[in-house]
């Protein structure tokens, strides 16, 4: 029964961090996802074109970066556009580069005659990229020679 | 029944409109009657191309939930419907073909298909029409194919295209298209909608059928 003071003491600490997490987060002004008042005019970005070349890998194992627009593929649990070109069953007669074999290994090492599972949403490792200036300072360096 | 024709008696009422159709008509003009005959002519005309034109525009086609909900919303926000240039490309655009021949055909398809909407509400849920999109789809890429992407080609063809102007891998497709006499759906399925599980086989299928593969 030794435990009994120790849960209540930790549900109050509990309580109490809470608490004042919530009287912090009232006492900053809430701000909308625009960052603006609403009466208040936000100039539009400037638009940034993509870039469209061959990027060399800046790292051994990077992802290559998408050479073309993408925009108006679906990729979803029901069907993936990219495929159509680059699955090893259309690459060919689509002259695209095929997927690698890296591709068509499960998490379990097995060779599959599909894409994996675990490389079904292409965009999270391969994005285009635009002219854009940084968003953040950036102080990554290239560990290829050039 | 026979009677009917007996001396002297009133014919019957089919024998009265039989003879109202063959008889040349005694009271009327000739120039009356030619004249109310292209007055009704041209207002029947009129009628019907009248509600030709009503249900062959956008507000038209997304007037019942079942277009509204699915392939509507999934157009939204797609080249065809929002773009640097503002020209839009509405459902009877690509759906509809323009010369009247073909048109009427695809009005008269259209009312059968009204049947599944009215009577067995075959696709009147998101997921009734999920489950039935490839069917759908199926027919859309067979007549599509068959007519070499007619609808398409009333707004793009490649003799004004300016490959140099495209990006690299649409101005290489296009012009192998050209080459090898591809169309259109050959390349661009789900242009304005969401495509289904296993699409690329299905049109695949379709491909080989149309071609006689
Ligand atoms: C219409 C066919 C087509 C589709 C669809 C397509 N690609 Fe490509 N992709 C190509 C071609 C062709 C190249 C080669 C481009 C070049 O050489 O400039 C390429 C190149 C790439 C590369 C660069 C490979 C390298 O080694 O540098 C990546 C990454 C890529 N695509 C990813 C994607 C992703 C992700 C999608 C889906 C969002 C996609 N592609 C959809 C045709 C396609
Ligand atoms: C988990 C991250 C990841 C996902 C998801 C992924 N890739 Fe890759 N991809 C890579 C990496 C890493 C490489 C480079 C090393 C390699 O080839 O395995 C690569 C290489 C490639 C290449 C170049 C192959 C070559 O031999 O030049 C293409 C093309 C490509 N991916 C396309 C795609 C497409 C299309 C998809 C979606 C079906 C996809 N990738 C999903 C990580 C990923
Ligand atoms: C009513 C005219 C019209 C019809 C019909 C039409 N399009 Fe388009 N299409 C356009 C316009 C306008 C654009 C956008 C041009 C721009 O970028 O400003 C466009 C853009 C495109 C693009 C470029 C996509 C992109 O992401 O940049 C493709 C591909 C395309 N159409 C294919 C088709 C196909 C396939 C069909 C037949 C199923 C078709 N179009 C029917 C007018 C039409
Ligand atoms: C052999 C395959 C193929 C055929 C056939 C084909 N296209 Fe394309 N088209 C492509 C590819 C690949 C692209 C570039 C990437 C994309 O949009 O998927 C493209 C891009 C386009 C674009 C955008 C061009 C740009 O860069 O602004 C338009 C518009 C277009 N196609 C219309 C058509 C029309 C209309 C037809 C039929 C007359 C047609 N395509 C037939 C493969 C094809
Ligand atoms: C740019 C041409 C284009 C426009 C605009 C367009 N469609 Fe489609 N539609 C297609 C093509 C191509 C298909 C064949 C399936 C595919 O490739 O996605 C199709 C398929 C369909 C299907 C079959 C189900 C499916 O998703 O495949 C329905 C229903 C449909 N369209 C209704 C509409 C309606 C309603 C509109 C107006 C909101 C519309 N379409 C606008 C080209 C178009």
């Amino acid at each position: 029964m030794t435990k009994k003071p120790l849960i209540s003491a930790l549900t109050a600490t509990a309580l109490l961090a809470a608490g004042l997490a919530f009287a912090q987060s009232a006492a900053s002004p809430v701000e909308s996802l625009r960052g603006a008042q609403v009466d208040e005019q936000v100039a539009v970005e400037d638009v940034f074109h993509q870039d469209e070349k061959r990027f060399a890998r800046s790292y051994r194992q990077q992802p290559p970066l998408v050479p073309h627009s993408i925009d108006q593929y679906q990729i979803d649990l029901k069907a993936n556009r990219c495929l159509s070109c680059h699955d090893w069953t259309n690459a060919g007669e689509r002259n695209a580069p095929t997927l690698s074999m890296t591709h068509y290994m499960d998490r379990n090492g097995a060779q599959l005659d599909h894409v994996a599972g675990t490389r079904w949403f292409c965009n999270q490792c391969h994005v285009p990229q635009a002219d854009a200036p940084a968003l953040v300072e950036n102080t990554f360096e290239s560990s290829g020679k050039n | 029944m026979t009677e009917n024709n007996t001396k002297g008696e009133r014919p019957g009422f089919f024998r009265r409109v039989w003879n109202f159709f063959t008889r040349p008509a005694v009271a009327i003009a000739a120039g009356t009657l030619l004249l109310a005959g292209v007055v009704l002519g041209v207002l029947f005309w009129g009628g019907f191309n009248w509600a030709m034109e009503m249900t062959n525009n956008e507000e038209f086609c997304i007037s019942c939930h079942e277009m509204r909900d699915n392939v509507y919303a999934e157009y939204e926000g797609t080249v065809h419907q929002s773009n640097s240039s503002g020209v839009r490309a509405t459902c009877p655009d690509c759906h509809v073909p323009k010369e009247w021949g073909p048109k009427v055909v695809r009005k008269i398809q259209a009312s059968y298909e009204l049947y599944g909407h009215f009577i067995t509400g075959v696709i009147d849920t998101p997921e009734k029409f999920d489950a039935h999109r490839l069917d759908m789809a199926t027919s859309v890429w067979t007549a599509m194919k068959k007519t070499d992407s007619r609808e398409c080609r009333n707004c793009h063809d490649f003799e004004f295209m300016d490959f140099t102007l495209q990006e690299n891998r649409a101005a290489q497709n296009h012009q192998a298209a050209l080459d090898q006499g591809k169309t259109c759906i050959d390349c661009h399925q789900g242009i304005a909608h969401r495509l289904p599980e296993d699409y690329l086989n299905a049109y695949k299928d379709v491909a080989a059928r149309v071609e006689g593969r």
